[in-house]
């Protein structure tokens, strides 16, 4: 079989190819600088990367050669009075936390989702990006939270557009929730009932909560998953309703990343950590866990991964799968792939940097 | 006209950058020249909101700027303006 894996990483891009020898790794690229996410447009070809220098700000950049040459891209700006609600402050962008390609029909489409909580779309593949206002303005953006990795401002970090109808489209906030649009951004609803939290003093609250990562089925988009803060939960209906599909004793409950099947609406797979408050591998041990029945029972797989002294986390978009192949890194800079469904795993190396993404090309 | 030098870090996303004399009477119009010379190594500079990112000195002579967001005060005549990325220690 033939596979890439394209990492953003603390310390660059890094691109790793299996072969018939088995996996290799090329060059780092944007060495020294941290990549946010890092993925592959297969409308394209193009590969993406989101910059975030630790002196020069937030930055795009592109490749249209496979990663050997890159060119850099003005990234999305918030316009000039854009205050954000939380804090009262000038917008201004701070984190790259999304970065969807659109849909095939729509070429050109790309969605980025930012720290401090707004969406951009682009349709022009990135040479202009506009603002979705009805969300950055939205009468609940009051109540939304601070939060999204270590951030005072809400994090944007998922886009599920509808591949049936490209103007349904959900996002998940980190300290807000799941909105939900039907008429292509001009306006947006909270798409959070069903789910718990533990830190309001209204447990039903229409906003304010927090997903982690939300990612749909691909055959069957109606089938929306999400690792939240406060569990696991599963949406048949596109995200109107959300059902728990945690385990009460763990290990799957909180979490960072999800994985949904693209073809199975019933199988997902998370990587679970222990408790908010702690936030390193559940009892020192790794584990994945993988749901072949939507959620109604866990498969908790360790076989290949560290069973002890282990304090790996592994941040939201850092896990993927494509077929029975899925691969995940951590921030402990190992890297982790599978090639039956989870069952078995191997290390690609352990002395990557810090991972924050990890995508199939 | 103002000379301005950089941090040689910024040589790497401009590998055409020099240390020269920008036109400007202000802070903002020398940034605003030099983007025009070297388009988008403004936003290396000032964040969004026009305001010199945390993480970068900008020294007036000797002096380190300490108002990050005014940009608008009158340059001293024939001043050297020195672009440098902050340390944080360590």
């Amino acid at each position: 079989m033939s596979a890439t894996l394209v990492l953003g990483t603390k310390k660059g891009l890094l691109v790793l190819e299996r072969g018939a020898s088995g996996w290799r790794s090329r060059a780092l690229q944007h060495g020294g600088i941290h990549v946010s996410l890092a993925l592959h447009d297969a409308r394209t070809g193009t590969l993406w990367a989101a910059l975030d220098h630790g002196h020069w700000g937030v930055k795009l950049s592109r490749s249209k050669d496979g990663g050997e040459t890159w060119t850099e891209v003005a990234p999305p700006r918030y316009p000039e009075g854009t205050i954000t609600p939380c804090t009262q402050k000038p917008a201004a962008l701070r984190y790259v936390y999304a970065f969807q390609p659109g849909r095939p029909e729509e070429p050109g489409r790309l969605y980025v989702g930012t720290v401090p909580g707004g969406l951009f779309v682009s349709d022009d593949d990135g040479a202009s990006f506009t603002l979705d206002r009805a969300l950055f303005d939205h009468p609940t953006r009051g109540e939304w939270g601070q939060g999204g990795k270590d951030f005072d401002e809400p994090g944007l970090h998922s886009v599920v557009v509808d591949p049936r109808d490209g103007r349904k489209v959900l996002v998940g906030i980190s300290s807000a929730g799941v909105m939900r649009t039907t008429d292509g951004g001009e306006t947006w609803a909270p798409s959070n009932r069903g789910l718990k939290n533990s830190y309001l003093p209204d447990p039903d609250a229409a906003v304010g909560h927090d997903p982690h990562l939300v990612m749909a089925c691909a055959a069957e988009p109606d089938v929306v998953w999400q690792q939240n803060h406060c569990g696991v939960f599963r949406s048949t209906d596109g995200g109107a309703t959300w059902t728990d599909i945690g385990q009460a004793k763990g290990p799957v409950g909180f979490g960072f990343p999800i994985a949904a099947d693209a073809r199975d609406p019933a199988r997902a797979w998370v990587v679970p950590a222990t408790s908010d408050e702690r936030r390193y591998a559940v009892g020192g041990a790794l584990c994945v866990a993988r749901t072949d029945d939507g959620g109604a029972s866990w498969s908790v797989l360790r076989d290949g991964l560290p069973q002890e002294d282990c304090y790996d986390v592994t941040y939201r978009h850092a896990l993927d799968a494509r077929g029975d192949t899925v691969a995940f890194g951590t921030t402990t800079g190992n890297l982790y792939v599978s090639e039956d469904r989870g069952e078995r795993w191997r290390c690609l190396g352990s002395n990557f940097p810090p991972i924050t993404s990890v995508r199939f090309a | 006209m103002p000379r301005v030098q950089f941090t040689r870090h910024l040589a790497r996303y401009f590998p055409a950058l020099r240390d020269g004399e920008f036109d400007g009477a202000t802070l903002a119009e020398v940034v605003a020249a030099i983007d025009r010379a070297h388009p988008g190594l403004g936003g290396y500079v000032l964040d969004d909101r026009g305001a010199v990112r945390k993480h970068v000195n900008v020294f007036i002579g000797d002096d380190l700027l300490r108002d990050r967001e005014r940009l608008d005060e009158p340059l001293p005549p024939g001043v050297t303006v020195s672009i440098f990325q902050a340390l944080s220690g360590g």
